[in-house]
């Protein structure tokens, strides 16, 4: 039993310490083993489409996420005071939202808004005061953001709420019972409750964007995440310089989630277990 | 304010979001199927089911999607068990929450570059040369349905696992006590006390893990190098090669229509010898 559990473990990370062992190959060849280097990694840092690439994907990594982390974290609130068809039509779009293939959400959302944007641009180029001036929509780091916040934003109402029922209720009672504002108890005594929760929601919600690259593929338009140069690079060939890049990509992702896991079980062991 | 009020402010955004780019584009992908393909590509609107009656030129992709999805889920299940049942049973419960960490940790981590490291392990100088050093030839490994395999299951068990234990973990253990007392051996208890109760979590697994094959794109995109395709990778030609979305639209609608018809028919037949479903639990 103890030696099948070793082999599933070194079969999950075996490939990931293969890449992170070649990217300090010093051989140019990806496939042997010639030294240590790191040469790789300042190569990777210095060239300017993977910088350019690491820059989107943060940005949109960082706002999704804050972005989903609000609206997911309001609507969690919300929910509880919710019952009947409407909690029953909004618990089945976060479902959908989850449960749909990311290259389903991908093409939907690419082909909805060059539609709208088609439809939109001549009309905003008709109304804008100087001629050839207007702007003009287009797929970006705006479709990027709304596309991978949605997903994100699903993610974290289903952990805050989840949060949000272990509660203890009887401290919101007491607060409101010794003459706090709803603000106030939301203040000082929901929020330190829910903000494990939270904070792991926003985590998991950069990690999936920060990672994501189907749902990208389809709606970054001319923007380039990292996830994407990877791809595209990897059409082209191996090389150490992308095990260089995926060796980060990896140790942020591990990184952000060991934090995530952390904040998550520290703030379960404070919750009320009965 | 009134509670009511506040509700509806509070849940306004998230709502807003889900309708303009969940609702919206999926009933735009509805319309599209039934149109045609414009002169330049794109979409000319049209009311016609062509589309949907050239599927069949499709089919290999729809043929592989439906083979090798409900094999890699149940090879996912057939690895999965064991490694569940050591971490709900057997593993020392203060290193049982690290365990678990470490399987699922994997699952939130780039799959583009975990796939991609399979691509180096099977290729020239991967296991086929280590094979050949042990005398069998070196075979090709890099490309083939196998290794579509190898990368589902590497991308996807951390998936299996996690529901599994957690109804592994629930089970009351008593009833391995008194089943024992009772003069079973360990085996039968095992097939009459813990395989029966642990069904949930298999059901929620297989589900999950079948899901996320159906639109699978990029492992058969790295490993399976254009031989081992699957519905999603046919997506990726329609709409971004040939720019042909009428038709990529009916094939992403007959994607999701067969999804819904094979999870429902399953979660009805589960339900039947199950009874219940555990929680959707991703983390």
């Amino acid at each position: 039993m103890r030696v099948y559990a070793l082999a599933v473990y070194l079969f999950l990370y075996i490939p990931i310490g293969v890449i992170a062992v070649f990217s300090f190959n010093a051989g140019r060849y990806a496939a042997q083993l010639q030294g240590f280097s790191t040469q790789w990694y300042g190569k990777a840092l210095a060239n300017p489409f993977v910088m350019e690439a690491l820059q989107t994907s943060a940005t949109v990594a960082a706002s999704s996420a804050l972005l989903a982390t609000i609206a997911g974290t309001l609507a969690a609130l919300a929910l509880q005071g919710v019952g009947g068809r409407p909690r029953m039509i909004f618990d089945a779009l976060l479902y959908i939202a989850v449960m749909v293939p990311g290259i389903v959400i991908g093409i939907s959302t690419l082909i909805a808004l060059v539609t709208l944007f088609d439809w939109l641009n001549p009309m905003i180029a008709s109304l804008w005061p100087v001629a050839g001036t207007a702007p003009q929509l287009h797929l970006g780091t705006g479709s990027l953001i709304a596309a991978h916040g949605l997903f994100a934003m699903a993610l974290v109402v289903i952990i805050v709420r989840a949060r949000v029922a272990g509660m203890d209720r009887s401290l919101i009672e007491a607060s409101a019972d010794l003459g706090a504002t709803p603000f106030g108890t939301f203040r000082q005594v929901t929020l330190p409750q829910i903000a494990p929760a939270i904070l792991a929601g926003f985590l998991l919600s950069f990690t999936f964007s920060f990672d994501d690259f189907i749902i990208a593929f389809f709606v970054a338009g001319s923007e380039t995440t990292l996830p994407i140069y990877v791809f595209s690079s990897i059409r082209r060939g191996v090389t150490p310089e992308i095990n260089a890049i995926g060796t980060m990509v990896l140790a942020v992702s591990l990184m952000v989630l060991i934090l995530a896991q952390t904040i998550l079980r520290r703030g379960g062991v404070r919750a009320p277990e009965e | 304010m009134s509670p009511r009020l506040r509700t509806t402010l509070l849940l306004a955004p998230a709502t807003v979001w889900l309708l303009a780019m969940l609702v919206l584009p999926l009933v735009v992908v509805a319309v599209f199927s039934f149109g045609e393909r414009a002169a330049a590509g794109g979409y000319s609107a049209a009311f016609s089911l062509e589309n949907f009656a050239n599927l069949g030129t499709r089919w290999a992709a729809f043929k592989n999607t439906l083979m090798l999805a409900p094999a890699g889920t149940v090879l996912c299940l057939l690895i999965a068990y064991p490694l569940a049942y050591f971490l709900a049973v057997r593993a020392d419960p203060k290193w049982r929450t690290l365990l678990l960490i470490l399987v699922i940790v994997p699952f939130w981590t780039s799959i583009l570059i975990r796939s991609y490291a399979w691509i180096y392990l099977l290729g020239g100088q991967g296991v086929p040369k280590l094979v050949g050093l042990l005398g069998f030839g070196s075979p090709r490994l890099v490309n083939t349905p196998f290794a579509v395999l190898i990368g589902i299951v590497y991308g996807y068990l951390p998936l299996m696992v996690f529901p599994i234990f957690v109804s592994l973990e629930r089970l009351d253990k008593r009833l391995l006590e008194a089943s024992a007392d009772l003069g079973s051996p360990p085996w039968r208890s095992f097939l009459q006390v813990t395989l029966p109760l642990s069904m949930p979590g298999v059901a929620t697994g297989c589900m999950l893990v079948f899901i996320l094959l159906m639109g699978e794109f990029l492992i058969p995109a790295m490993l399976g190098g254009g031989k081992v395709f699957f519905v999603g990778n046919a997506l990726v030609d329609l709409f971004l090669q040939s720019r042909n979305w009428p038709f990529g639209a009916a094939v992403a609608v007959a994607l999701v229509v067969i999804m819904l018809v094979t999870v429902t028919a399953y979660m009805r037949l589960t339900r039947r010898w199950a009874g219940g479903r555990d929680d959707v639990s991703l983390m």
